[in-house]
């Protein structure tokens, strides 16, 4: 009964959005400050992240397929597709869900316990358009862009770790991952990093829009948008996989 | 005017009041009295239709401003000031900006003619040297008078006052009371003030609305107050002339 009624307040909060998203100049200037907020403050933790991923997979690789008979370029194609599949997008989701979806449902959180979105409405602002908009919209934009920096970042630590375990050699490392690179699989890389930015965002504003009962309660919707938003990315994961692999 | 009529509000199962009616008449300026918690902030929420009621309406220009689509309650939201109970007042920017950001997003000033009207209004409510000052920094009095200088800066027809004094030492509060009253009778704004400061009420008031008992308690003018002998009216304005004895 629960969900059914969290859900109804979920959609009709991003009909609002949708609705009003034509005010563009309600929140453009907002959207800016978020665009950097998402984008350009999440580029260290995303390098640190795919470099990272990309280095670890590339040495268990080597570790696991320790063979005579595997030419090491299936290295190079192994880590590669799991990095442009499924690792630089969902490993991203994870960690921003920490980040931005803990900064912004703190944001809305604070701002709905202190009367400042109540402020913005008896002024005669949308508050929708005015906050949720542009933080959703930032999410979906940025996210796809992170993913492609998580990806190189991801592919150069391979390529690193490869070259200075002395395992791997760059040559042999990018001629798999050249061998085995598919389009289709950075678009459906991009697909889902979308869809992940906008779950992280948009529930993130959801439970900060929504918060009751001060500091505790700011607390906990920001608790709750971090673990719900980590849900639903494996969730959505799990059905883009199903649906479009 | 503002005509309430037989309005209900509740919060699941918390029934805050019921059967509220009584008119606000243009230029009045109206207590909101009441013991805390009795609901005066959630009335006011629902004067410039923030919050809906379960029952009741209330007519601002003859139109039920609940039967209103979003857009012409925002309309209508423009035509009323309001300081929150905790002055809510952005706190991602400073002073100066807070009291500008009604004038950037609804009027075509340029910057020169918001930094005059800005600091008008700043030097109105006695802070002009706080203007560039974070929000953060400013004590609860400071925010409230940013708070009534944000309020007033689009020069509305009505202002909704929540708690206004409460927190300030006595003489910052009887600054505050004077500026409600030269808004109303300089500018000829409605003026509505929720208190439980009866120094404030007798100072400022034409009217009083007594909230008690999850109703409408008492509704008169500060005359006929003053004469009451409603048993309820009585002992609250009783323990608050104790107070200020005190
Ligand atoms: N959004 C809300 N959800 C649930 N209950 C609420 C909400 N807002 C107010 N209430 C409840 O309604 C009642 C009236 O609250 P209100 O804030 O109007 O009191 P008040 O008269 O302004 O008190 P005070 O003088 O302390 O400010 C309280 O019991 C409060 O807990
Ligand atoms: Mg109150």
């Amino acid at each position: 009964m629960r969900v059914f009624k969290e859900l109804g307040k979920y959609s009709s909060l991003l009909y609002q959005g949708l609705r009003s998203s034509t005010e563009f100049s309600t929140y453009r200037k907002n959207l800016f400050q978020e665009l950097v907020k998402v984008g350009y403050d999440s580029v260290p933790i995303i390098i640190l992240v795919g470099i990272f991923t990309g280095s670890v997979m590339t040495l268990q690789s080597a570790y696991q397929l320790e063979s005579a008979f595997i030419p090491l370029s299936t290295i190079g194609a192994i880590v590669s597709q799991s990095i442009l599949i499924e690792l630089a997008a969902v490993i991203s989701g994870l960690v921003l869900a920490g980040k931005v979806g803990a900064r912004v449902a703190t944001e809305l959180g604070t701002m709905r316990v202190s009367e400042q979105i109540d402020a913005l409405e008896s002024m005669g602002f949308n508050s929708v358009s005015f906050l949720v908009v542009p933080r959703v919209l930032a999410g979906i934009l940025m996210f796809p862009v992170i993913y492609i920096v998580a990806s190189v970042c991801g592919l150069a630590g391979g390529v690193a770790a490869g070259y200075f375990s002395g395992q791997v050699p760059p040559a042999d490392f990018l001629e798999g991952a050249r061998m085995y690179f598919y389009p289709w699989d950075v678009a459906f890389g991009v697909v889902k990093s979308f869809v992940f930015g906008f779950i992280i965002t948009s529930i993130a504003c959801y439970k900060g829009y929504f918060a009751t009962g001060g500091a505790e309660g700011v607390g906990n919707s920001t608790t709750q948008a971090t673990v719900l938003g980590c849900i639903y990315i494996l969730l959505a994961d799990f059905i883009l996989a199903a649906l479009l692999l | 005017m503002i005509e309430i009529k037989n309005l209900k509000k509740s919060f699941g199962d918390l029934l805050v009041w019921e059967g509220v009616s009584f008119t606000i008449e243009e230029g009045d300026i109206t207590a909101i009295i009441g013991r805390s918690g009795c609901g005066k902030s959630v009335l006011l929420k629902h004067i410039n239709a923030l919050l809906t009621p379960d029952e009741g309406e209330i007519i601002i220009d003859e139109k039920n401003i609940f039967d209103l689509d979003y857009v012409d309650k925002r309309l209508l939201r423009q035509k009323f000031g309001v300081l929150f109970q905790g002055s809510a007042l952005f706190d991602s920017i400073n002073t100066f900006e807070n009291v500008a950001f009604p004038l950037r997003y609804f009027t075509n000033q340029n910057e020169e003619e918001i930094h005059e009207n800005v600091m008008r209004a700043l030097r109105y409510v006695n802070l002009e040297n706080a203007a560039q000052q974070e929000t953060a920094e400013l004590s609860g009095g400071m925010r409230k008078r940013v708070g009534l200088a944000r309020a007033i800066i689009l020069e509305p027809k009505y202002i909704m006052y929540d708690e206004p004094t409460s927190g300030l030492d006595p003489q910052t509060a009887d600054e505050i009371n004077g500026l409600i009253l030269d808004m109303a009778r300089q500018f000829d704004v409605t003026s509505i003030v929720v208190t439980h400061d009866m120094h404030s009420v007798l100072e400022v008031a034409d009217k009083v609305a007594f909230l008690d008992q999850q109703k409408l308690s008492w509704f008169g003018t500060i005359d006929e107050m003053k004469q009451s002998n409603q048993k309820d009216l009585v002992n609250f304005i009783t323990a608050s002339e104790y107070q200020i004895k005190q």
